[in-house]
């Protein structure tokens, strides 16, 4: 019995069933578009979660007509009491960071697009596979059923620190089986993605078809793959923090609360904890998180930008290393976010230095898109323009950064409105500007059909303003001493700043109507769409090269050979000013690689 | 929304390709020109084989977490209190350490089956019937343990100390089950006929690791709590 490829490994024989078809499926294909379909449902909840936070703090008294029936003892009359606010905010911020930033540009086109792009018929852990998405549902549902169990959900913020999260019921509603929902749900979340990284890693490594070397796979499939290597260790360190808080809310154990600590006259059972060890744990996971998060979205703008430019980057290369040297650099800056929390000063130096450093592989990955894009013909689509509306929401969310990278600086900014606008920026529109700019470079490869080019830079150039009157003046407020996860402004100080959030608010409610344009486009052209050609955009990569949408092994029997580079643009062939990877044809090529 | 064809742009003469080879993968001969495909480098090593790399470190940065866990809770007050381990842990090290001696036998034996040699001499089904065992004696064992410290009142809150010895084992007792697990999945596929090697392979590493794995706990235990 000889060993067999390892294109063996992942043979499946095609469904028959419709649950096999559709719901319980092994083909990766399927599995990306149930990501992505989580994702979308997880983004809309958290979008309104965030609509009624935004109304709540410009008019603290109003009345949101429902909320009661949401939660009684939380909003009565419809009037959120400030520790629902902090439960609606803690809901929004673990959804979106969870379900949305590293479900989307990563579970969801990672799944669809890496095993095409290098030309594999499936991942080799197919079980696994249909495993991990599954179990990340799960996690939602868990994450969600919190907000109809006892007293709601955790209102400790996504971040959860302890003493607040591990002390139990006592510190607050949400605060008992609240945050045991929410620390066993991102557990679960964890062993989910730790499958789903499982897979990408493999299938990178090991299942790339002939003439397809590393260096000749496209920007997004080395996205996934550095992004799935992020994940395998952070979610590995995540998943033990979460046991362990579970452990101090059920087993009566002191993992994270010290002693002597008294709430509401009553003395804590507790002993001998530190606060700082969920910190630390968190922050392992939670710096590479955000990277994580951004990622897959620098890989799939690049993928786009290069096809809507018609000529490779400056450098293929350099966006690589780039890009690795921010999955390895984002290990050992996690520090910053603790700057005041009492830790020993000179390891904020510590920190502090590996943080401005991490900007440079930044800033190379920006000024090489810019770069590239100088001098170049662009053809102007939904898609390219997201990618560009990446870029500029990237710079004007990271250039924040720079202040609070510095401790003395972060003393005054540090949990203010300032750290908000910057990560809302940098990590939470950037990477759904990346999610859109995928969905509509994409969409006719995945479904056979087109979207509405119209409606889709309508709903671009309202989410680019809109964005920017949201988050941009949170920089301002932030300056001017506006402390975050706060549910009312009462201090004297505040009542000026008070019109400044009314404004975002009313900017925040309509971008999110505007948002309802792209999930009518979406739905509307899944069915009434103009017919798709194999290769709309004339792009290169092995995905275009397949049928549309790709049959159900994705290359229909024949196992592709690679002659080219991933983004030979700008070049004389048969076909036109560009030659498909998998095209044999011999033209004088661009940037070879060396 | 016209196809613009460019011009290809001015390239240094230098850069140009070899008009006697093809521009198809550079000087590297990626592919070549005559399209005699065989020359072509095409072997990658078993998912398998990759995957269970992914697995263990996934599993080491989960112990590594564990463990800072423990040294800065150690640190962090006074009233971390010694705690003796029970001394069947020692003799469940000797179970697993000697699993692992007899799953690499079963897996030499099931290679050279597999390489062609017709001997029968000891089925390697037996050999994996006999690490199962002692892998499943070894979780019993570790089971006797808390049975042993709990009799004695010490339980998984009484201090931090054994908090940890009570998560540290149980963590590493989930993944022998798992690699149990994989173990009766090696022995189903053998009695079928249709056990890939690099399957094997993959669990025999695993299970070696979980053996390295306890052996590391166990130093950690003995030296900090």
């Amino acid at each position: 019995m000889h060993d067999m490829s390892a294109h063996a490994a992942q043979h499946h024989a095609p469904p028959t069933s419709f649950i096999r078809k559709h719901v319980f499926s092994l083909d990766h294909k399927v599995i990306g578009k149930q990501y992505y379909a989580l994702a979308l449902v997880a983004a809309l909840v958290g979008m309104v979660l965030s609509w009624m936070m935004r109304i709540h703090l410009g008019w603290t008294a109003a009345a949101i007509p429902g909320l009661q029936m949401l939660s009684k003892n939380g909003a009565p009359g419809g009037v959120m009491t400030p520790e629902y606010y902090l439960q609606l905010m803690t809901m929004h911020g673990t959804i979106m960071v969870f379900f949305v930033l590293t479900t989307a540009p990563f579970a969801a086109f990672g799944n669809y697009f890496l095993p095409i792009q290098v030309g594999a018929e499936d991942m080799p852990f197919p079980r696994f596979n249909m495993m991990s998405f599954w179990v990340t549902f799960v996690a939602f549902l868990v994450l969600v059923s919190a907000f109809f169990v006892g007293d709601g959900p955790s209102l400790g913020g996504w971040t959860q620190y302890a003493p607040l999260s591990a002390v139990g019921a006592v510190a607050g509603p949400g605060e008992g089986l609240g945050t045991i929902l929410w620390a066993a749900s991102i557990g679960i979340f964890c062993i989910g993605q730790l499958l789903g990284a499982l897979n990408f890693i493999t299938t990178t490594l090991d299942l790339r078809v002939k003439g397809m070397s590393l260096m000749r796979l496209p920007l997004s499939a080395w996205a996934w793959f550095i992004t799935s290597c992020m994940g395998l260790t952070a979610f590995a360190v995540l998943m033990p923090a979460c046991i362990l808080l579970i452990l101090d809310h059920v087993a009566g154990t002191s993992f994270f609360v010290a002693s002597n600590l008294v709430i509401n006259d009553q003395l804590q059972p507790h002993s001998g904890g530190s606060t700082l060890l969920w910190q630390h744990l968190f922050w392992f996971f939670g710096h590479p998180e955000v990277y994580i998060a951004i990622v897959p979205g620098m890989g799939i703008v690049s993928h786009v930008l290069i096809t809507s430019m018609r000529k490779p980057m400056l450098s293929h290369r350099v966006l690589i290393y780039s890009m690795g040297a921010l999955a390895v650099l984002s290990y050992m800056v996690y520090g910053h976010h603790m700057f005041v929390s009492g830790m020993n000063p000179f390891s904020s130096l510590a920190f502090s230095f590996p943080t401005l450093v991490i900007t440079i592989p930044s800033t190379i990955v920006v000024l090489m898109w810019i770069g590239s894009l100088y001098g170049s013909k662009l053809r102007i689509t939904s898609a390219s323009l997201f990618a560009l509306g990446f870029i500029s929401m990237f710079v004007s969310g990271g250039v924040s950064g720079f202040f609070l990278a510095q401790p003395s600086i972060d003393i005054m900014l540090h949990a203010t409105y300032f750290v908000v606008g910057h990560f809302h920026m940098v990590m939470g529109v950037a990477a759904m500007f990346g999610i859109f700019s995928g969905t509509y470079f994409w969409f006719p490869k995945m479904t056979g059909r087109m979207m509405n080019e119209t409606l889709g830079k309508i709903h671009f150039w309202l989410s680019f303003v809109g964005t920017y009157c949201i988050f941009m003046p949170f920089h301002y407020l932030g300056m001017a001493g506006n402390v975050r996860r706060y549910s009312a402004f009462v201090v004297e100080y505040m009542q000026p700043l008070i019109p400044v959030h009314r404004f975002i608010t009313v900017a925040a409610l309509i971008t999110g109507a505007a948002q309802l344009i792209f999930v009518y486009n979406l739905i509307h052209s899944r069915f009434w769409g103009q017919p798709a050609p194999d290769n709309p955009w004339e792009a290169t990569s092995l995905e275009w090269s397949t049928a549309t949408p790709p049959p159900f092994d994705n290359f229909g029997g024949k196992h592709p050979v690679v002659y080219h580079d991933p983004y030979q643009y700008g070049v004389k062939s048969s076909v036109g000013d560009y030659v498909m990877q998998a095209s044999p044809e011999e033209v004088a090529t661009v940037n070879e690689e060396k | 929304m016209a196809t613009t064809i460019h011009e290809p742009p001015q390239t240094d003469p230098r850069r140009l390709p070899d008009p006697n080879h093809s521009g198809n993968g550079g000087w590297r001969n990626l592919t070549p020109a005559d399209g005699d495909l065989r020359l072509l480098q095409d072997y990658s090593p078993p998912a398998s084989s990759t995957g269970i790399w992914v697995v263990l470190f996934a599993i080491t940065m989960m112990f590594a977490a564990f463990s800072s866990a423990l040294i800065v809770r150690k640190g962090a007050s006074l009233d971390w209190r010694h705690f003796t381990l029970p001394s069947i842990l020692y003799f469940n090290t000797i179970l697993l350490l000697i699993s692992s001696v007899t799953l690499e036998v079963s897996r030499r034996r099931v290679a050279a089956f597999m390489g062609g040699l017709k001997s029968q001499a000891a089925s390697p089904a037996r050999w994996l019937y006999i690490t199962l065992f002692l892998g499943l004696l070894f979780v019993a064992g570790q089971y006797a343990a808390w049975l042993q410290v709990s009799a004695e009142g010490v339980f998984l809150a009484t201090n931090p100390s054994s908090s940890f010895f009570y998560v540290l084992t149980a963590a590493h007792a989930l993944h022998i089950l798992g690699g149990l697990a994989g173990i009766v999945y090696v022995i189903r596929k053998l009695g079928k006929s249709v056990l890939r090697r690099s399957t094997l392979d993959a669990t025999a590493r695993y299970w070696h690791f979980m053996d390295v794995l306890w052996v590391y706990l166990l130093l950690l235990l003995w030296m900090k709590l």
